[in-house]
């Protein structure tokens, strides 16, 4: 479990964190969203015990991140923002460094070691010095000292920034296979990640928690939500279809994409409108070119949410 | 393995790592010799002795001046200027162990500097009959005078993250905690200063407590200044750390 309390980061007159309190329990994977600047990094910053706070407690798996720091940081594992290591080093010295600072017993250190090179696939790597790898692979460098002795809980800090594609779905399965048993805290501004990893997501801006929700609820905040697209394949008919959809009162209201000729049909408050539009278009025997229900926009509720905030 | 031996390990393996061990060691090794051949008049001076006006121990501090600060500088700068302190400071260990770590291990490399000097030890019991015992108490006390530049290096590192910044506010600091020692400078002081002034200062210098150290003699009262130097520039060195780790 971590507890953050009240908590509150000020530099100098600028209020960085603003108040924040959440809980975080076994098995979720909380994503943290924000615009840059948010507030997020000096967050992850405090609850893995490199910042003091300005006021507020933060408490990892019951020990206090202040007085009882030694005790927490055994619990966690963290990936600075940037994964920062030391450049001369190989990955293999440097994994072994961590496993001597983290106390891993000699009788495990071994097999500790061999895991986390197979699950972030560095065997290839182990020998060559870290400033001579790619950024992907420093990331992953990165996240086998968080996950090295095998933590309860794993505070991540963009894991996945700076990975290709495949890279970025490796390690969203890795993530995956670890949630059940941990508690998770990544911070990302990728809102698919938020959709493929996280089961929680806690919108900041401004250092203040502005929606705490799972990804699906929040996605249920969008406008777009249940809202339904089509495209017909004659533009001459575009103004009719459109006038006859508004006027159904599972609609609220509708939208002409003037680029490609797709109309948007918003839900009235609680309606589904697919059926009766898919009705309609049949009676009016509309050359349908394109049919579907939207799901929500995690990037539309994030953007309405945060006002744009940037700092 | 204890936080400061794994941090200790770290370190020292980082220095043979890089360039940095080899140009220290060999740059170290030709102006030790240099000095004592050339400015000390090793040969002319037809005694089997390192601890002389002009000798080998002579030109320790001057050595230790710049190459130390040099040594010292990236301690703490270099993690801070790279972000790596954050994952440092992230794992379970006190600050103090990762202090004394990473001072430990800058020590010990220094040690291993100054141990390969060993040819002119072997050189003057070749030549002469010198007493090894002055010279095993000599080397002792320059390897405390160099743990004393090193400790304020190291403070002044976690400083600030201009690794430049550092190595010359470790050599200015360094330069004043040195001269009070010298004769020349107290007798110019002794104009301007009271008898007391001049020596209540010459007692804070390396030089006073090294010279004494380097003829033999080897005092609790000089084992004890280096002791607390060591120990107060640590524990200053910690709570600059915690104080300016993440700016």
């Amino acid at each position: 479990m971590i507890e953050v309390q009240n908590l509150t980061k000020e530099y100098g007159r600028f209020r960085a964190v603003d108040d924040l309190s959440f809980r975080v329990a076994p098995g979720e994977v909380l994503g943290f969203l924000g615009p840059n600047g948010a507030g997020k990094t000096t967050t992850m910053r405090i609850v893995a015990g490199f910042l003091p706070a300005t006021a507020g407690r933060v408490r990892v798996c019951g020990a206090d991140i202040e007085t009882q720091a030694v005790e927490a940081k055994r619990r966690i594992g963290y990936l600075p923002e940037g994964a920062p290591s030391y450049p001369e080093m190989t990955p293999r010295s440097f994994l072994e460094f961590i496993a001597d600072a983290r106390g891993i017993p000699p009788a495990e250190r071994r097999q500790r070691l061999d895991a986390v090179f197979q699950q972030l696939h560095l065997e290839g790597v182990l020998e060559q010095t870290i400033d001579t790898l790619s950024k992907g692979y420093r990331r992953r460098v990165g996240l086998a000292q968080a996950i090295l002795h095998d933590p309860e809980v794993l505070i991540l800090d963009e894991p996945t920034d700076g990975l290709d594609p495949n890279q970025k779905h490796e390690v969203r399965e890795l993530i995956g296979r670890m949630a059940k048993s941990k508690i998770i805290v990544i911070s990302t501004h990728l809102l698919e990640e938020v959709e493929a990893v996280c089961n929680r997501a806690i919108i900041i801006a401004r250092g203040k928690i502005l929606a705490d929700d799972t990804p699906r609820g929040l996605e249920q905040r969008s406008r777009f939500y249940n809202a339904v697209s089509l495209k017909l394949s004659v533009p001459e008919l575009i103004p009719t279809a459109r006038n006859a959809i508004k006027m159904l009162p599972e609609v609220a209201s509708t939208e002409l994409d003037e680029k490609n000729g797709r109309i948007t049909a918003f839900p009235a408050p609680g309606k589904l409108p697919l059926a009766p539009i898919n009705a309609l278009a049949e009676r009016q025997k509309w050359p349908l070119a394109e049919l579907h229900l939207e799901s929500g926009r995690l990037d539309e509720v994030f953007r309405s949410i945060t006002g744009g905030a940037t700092a | 393995m204890s936080g400061v031996a794994a941090v200790f390990k770290r370190e020292l393996a980082s220095y043979f790592a890089t360039p940095i061990a080899y140009v220290f060691i060999v740059i170290f090794l030709v102006i030790a010799g240099a000095f004592t051949f050339f400015f000390g008049g090793f040969y002319e001076a037809n005694q089997a002795d390192l601890s002389a006006d002009g000798s080998f121990f002579y030109w320790h501090p001057w050595l230790y001046l710049f190459l130390v600060p040099a040594l010292s500088m990236r301690l703490w700068s270099e993690e801070r200027k790279s972000g790596s302190i954050e994952l440092l400071m992230s794992l379970p260990l006190e600050t103090w162990q990762a202090v004394t770590g990473k001072f430990l291990a800058a020590w010990a490399f220094t040690g291993i500097a100054l141990a390969l000097t060993f040819p002119i030890w072997l050189t003057v019991n070749y030549l002469g009959d010198p007493d090894n015992g002055v010279i095993v108490a000599a080397y002792v006390g320059s390897l405390l005078m160099a743990g004393g530049f090193l400790a304020i290096g190291a403070c002044l590192s976690a400083a600030t993250k201009n690794q430049v910044i550092a190595f010359i506010l470790s050599v200015v600091v360094c330069f004043l905690l040195m001269v009070p020692g010298i004769g020349l400078v107290q007798s110019v002081l002794l104009g301007v200063a009271p008898q007391w002034l001049v020596d209540g200062l010459a007692s804070l210098s390396f030089q006073t407590h090294f010279t004494f150290i380097s003829k033999g003699v080897i005092d609790l009262r000089d084992l004890i200044y280096f002791g607390l130097l060591i120990g107060v520039c640590l524990y200053a060195n910690t709570i600059v750390l915690d104080l300016r780790k993440a700016d």
